[in-house]
């Protein structure tokens, strides 16, 4: 039971890192209905960002850690969403009217591109850093000597989710652009003839995605401890299946995907194997595109011809 | 950097020179805020296990520098160049040219592919590329039936290449059996697997599709790497024979083909041999593929690629018709795995990443989605391409993306051409299917 709490915790502090990167993969595709393939890698630029930043600041003499986190945070997110909108700019928005395949495609080179511009700017080894926020508390005591414990940075991420998601909701359902956006997702053509700027609003899609992203990035490397250019992959997947089971297109659903991938791939490799903890997302991903090809909050789409 | 189709006003009118360098300082600008951390700062795991850093700003510098004067030299070429979609007249001549180059490349090609160990008997080096640029050429061909003709984006390609690579090694170091009894059985597997991924995917749409393809791709080759009392895990399978000539083998000993023949014996002969098979293969599979496309099941293909509302009202079996794509690219994939695995000898899970499946997707679009020349053509042009950056490694695989990107801005349909169905109405229908977006009909 200790053990199960113990995964249950872990299982929920990933997920909500994959679920911070899945609402970029959601709303990219509500929006403009591509997969932005390159969104993993803007999650591991924002790592390495987030990475070089806080370095900076340290070796300029500042020490007190919150205060250094917080522009480490706003630094990293104003970057990477500055790659979020270039790489919409060079690589998608010529594409916007193109045929089916083009963006996808164009989405996978421009995915090459960050990940080997990262390794070539930073190096193919792993970046450690040292644990930045130590410390917990021990929820339960065993009685076998297996204390259920949770770690100050584990609340953080749970907390910096909780707090960008309410965030999040807030600008899509009460702001201007939140208005400008679900206009664009239902229908571009009207919504260009009511006034809305289809490519300001699409621009603006994607370096709000990029920016969460940069959070994800950034808790990765305050949580794991490292930070290395090939992660994005990996990650990207595993979120844009969280994007999938979540329902794509749906906010809360894409929180829901990632909370439930983080729990599945935790539980997995804690009672069955370590090996195949990828294995059993990806197949996750192929069982509910089967069974449930809207997901658990996804509207069904209708075909028009 | 955005004179688009969707703007075509904004393209039409010549930019004045200051708004030029205005458009070069944004484009300098951005760039240095990307590359400032990135670029000017390079971080590094110190002896001690700790961070070191050190500052890079010259590096930082040239790299603004350069989107600046590419962003003027960009902006320059597009006026130069006009709109995008601007119909141009090209002389008759020109057309003639054309055309003429066009009916003798195909049979040149032919000609010359069967002479290249003719010529460069002598030169090792070219005879390899050649085999690697035939092998590419085969899973273009392969990939292109599932791409190309019935229009499923599938990203995890190179997963059939690995059963194809994995059941001949796997077969032939096992159970002895000759690479001539697996190539046919490693194309079953393939096809096998083709039918199982098919199954699930059926009702997918494009992008769906592709996704699930890829985690296909990332599935086996995840299984491959932890499976290892079966693959040998990250160490892979070695010592793979080599194919035979009916029985005979290429060796220096006394039953080998050059002793048989009277001939001296030399290492190049079962490279020639080896050229031979991959391009029997290849021309295999080209031919397979031309049949199949006048068959009833190639013309349902095309259908579907072109539109599959109006293929399931015409009462064409989608089910079938994406299923036996699946299983036929898959199966070529397979022949094609088997060849590496008994070309090299060796193989492991690194071989089998998800930059193959994408790069031999980036021959078929670059082969123009469906053109069997194309395919074969950007096959020689990207491996030929990749060949050019030896000893540069580590920028390959970032001009790669770098091209694959330009080459969707520029010519999304394929740098070579684009097959049309093979049959089609002679009077065009008002609104083409290119126009229609699913959901926007």
């Amino acid at each position: 039971m200790d053990y199960f709490a113990q995964q249950l915790i872990n299982g929920l502090v990933l997920g909500s890192i994959y679920g911070l990167i899945a609402i970029g993969y959601t709303m990219v595709y509500g929006i403009v209905g591509m997969i932005n393939f390159a969104h993993g890698d803007i999650f591991m630029i924002g790592g390495f960002i987030a990475l070089i930043s806080f370095l900076v600041l340290v070796s300029l003499g500042l020490t007190a850690i919150p205060f250094i986190l917080l522009v480490v945070l706003l630094v990293s997110m104003a970057i990477t969403a500055l790659y979020g909108w270039t790489v919409e700019r060079i690589a998608y928005r010529p594409l916007r009217h193109s045929f089916r395949l083009a963006p996808m495609l164009s989405a996978i080179g421009m995915s090459f591109v960050l990940t080997n511009f990262s390794q070539i700017a930073q190096g193919a080894r792993v970046k450690p850093v040292p644990p930045i926020i130590t410390g917990g508390y021990t929820l339960h005591e065993g009685a076998s000597g297996f204390n259920v414990q949770i770690s100050n940075m584990q609340i953080i991420v749970v907390l910096v989710t909780i707090v960008l998601l309410t965030l999040f909701t807030w600008l899509v359902s009460r702001t201007r652009l939140g208005r400008d956006m679900r206009a664009c997702e239902q229908d571009q053509t009207m919504a260009a003839l009511l006034g809305v700027d289809v490519d300001r609003t699409i621009s603006m899609t994607f370096v709000t995605g990029a920016a969460l992203a940069a959070v994800a990035g950034m808790m990765y490397l305050l949580y794991y401890g490292q930070v290395d250019f090939f992660m994005g992959f990996v990650a990207g997947i595993k979120a844009f299946t969280a994007a999938v089971l979540g329902g794509i297109g749906s906010l809360p659903g894409a929180v829901l995907g990632g909370l439930a991938i983080g729990l599945i791939e935790t539980f997995w490799s804690a009672y069955f194997s370590v090996e195949y903890k990828d294995v059993a997302a990806f197949s996750i991903l192929i069982v509910v595109l089967i069974f449930m090809p809207t997901g658990l909050l996804g509207r069904p789409e209708v075909e028009k011809v | 950097m955005s004179a688009t189709k969707a703007r075509p006003s904004h393209a039409a009118q010549p930019l004045g020179s200051a708004s030029i360098l205005k458009k070069a300082s944004i484009s300098a600008l951005v760039a240095l805020v990307l590359f400032s951390l990135m670029i000017g700062v390079r971080t590094e795991a110190g002896p001690q296990g700790g961070l070191i850093y050190w500052t890079r700003f010259g590096e930082l510098a040239a790299m603004v520098a350069a989107v600046f004067g590419g962003s003027i030299v960009i902006e320059l070429l597009r006026q130069w160049w006009g709109p995008v979609d601007k119909d141009r007249v090209v002389p008759k001549p020109v057309q003639a040219a054309f055309a003429f180059v066009g009916r003798w490349l195909a049979p040149a090609l032919l000609v010359f592919t069967f002479l290249v160990p003719v010529i460069f008997y002598d030169q090792r080096y070219i005879l390899d590329l050649a085999i690697l640029v035939l092998t590419y050429v085969m899973l273009g061909w392969g990939l292109n039936v599932v791409v190309g003709l019935a229009g499923l984006l599938d990203l995890g390609y190179v997963a059939f290449y690995a059963v194809g690579a994995y059941s001949y090694a796997l077969l032939a170091t096992n159970f002895g059996l000759s690479f001539w009894v697996c190539l046919p059985l490693a194309g079953i597997l393939a096809a096998f697997w083709g039918i199982l991924l098919g199954f699930p995917v059926l009702r997918l749409r494009g992008d769906y599709l592709a996704i699930v393809t890829l985690a296909f791709g990332e599935i086996i080759r995840l299984v491959i790497i932890n499976w290892q009392s079966l693959t040998g895990g990250p160490n892979g399978v070695s010592g793979i024979p080599r194919p035979t000539l009916f029985g005979i083998p290429l060796t220096a000993g006394d039953d080998g083909l050059a002793a048989r023949l009277g001939i001296e014996f030399s290492p190049t002969h079962r490279v020639v041999f080896l050229f031979y098979v991959i391009l029997a293969l290849a021309l295999l599979t080209n031919w397979v593929t031309i049949r199949l496309r006048r068959l009833p099941i190639g013309r349902a293909w095309e259908a579907l690629r072109e539109d599959e509302v109006a293929c399931r009202a015409l009462g064409i079996n989608t089910t079938t018709t994406k299923l036996t794509a699946f299983a036929t690219g898959a199966m070529f994939g397979g022949f094609a795995g088997a060849f590496f695995a008994t070309r090299q000898g060796f193989i492991s899970p690194e071989s089998f990443t998800f930059q193959e499946s994408a790069l031999v997707l980036a021959i078929v679009v670059l082969g123009g989605m469906g053109s069997q020349l194309g395919v074969a053509l950007a096959a020689l042009t990207m491996i030929g391409g990749f060949e050019l950056f030896r000893g540069f490694d580590q920028y390959r695989m970032l001009v790669f993306g770098v091209a694959m990107v330009l080459l969707m801005i520029w010519r999304p349909r394929g740098l070579i051409g684009h097959r049309s169905p093979t049959v089609f109405l002679e009077r065009n229908q008002a609104i083409s299917s290119d126009l229609v977006k699913e959901g926007h009909g």
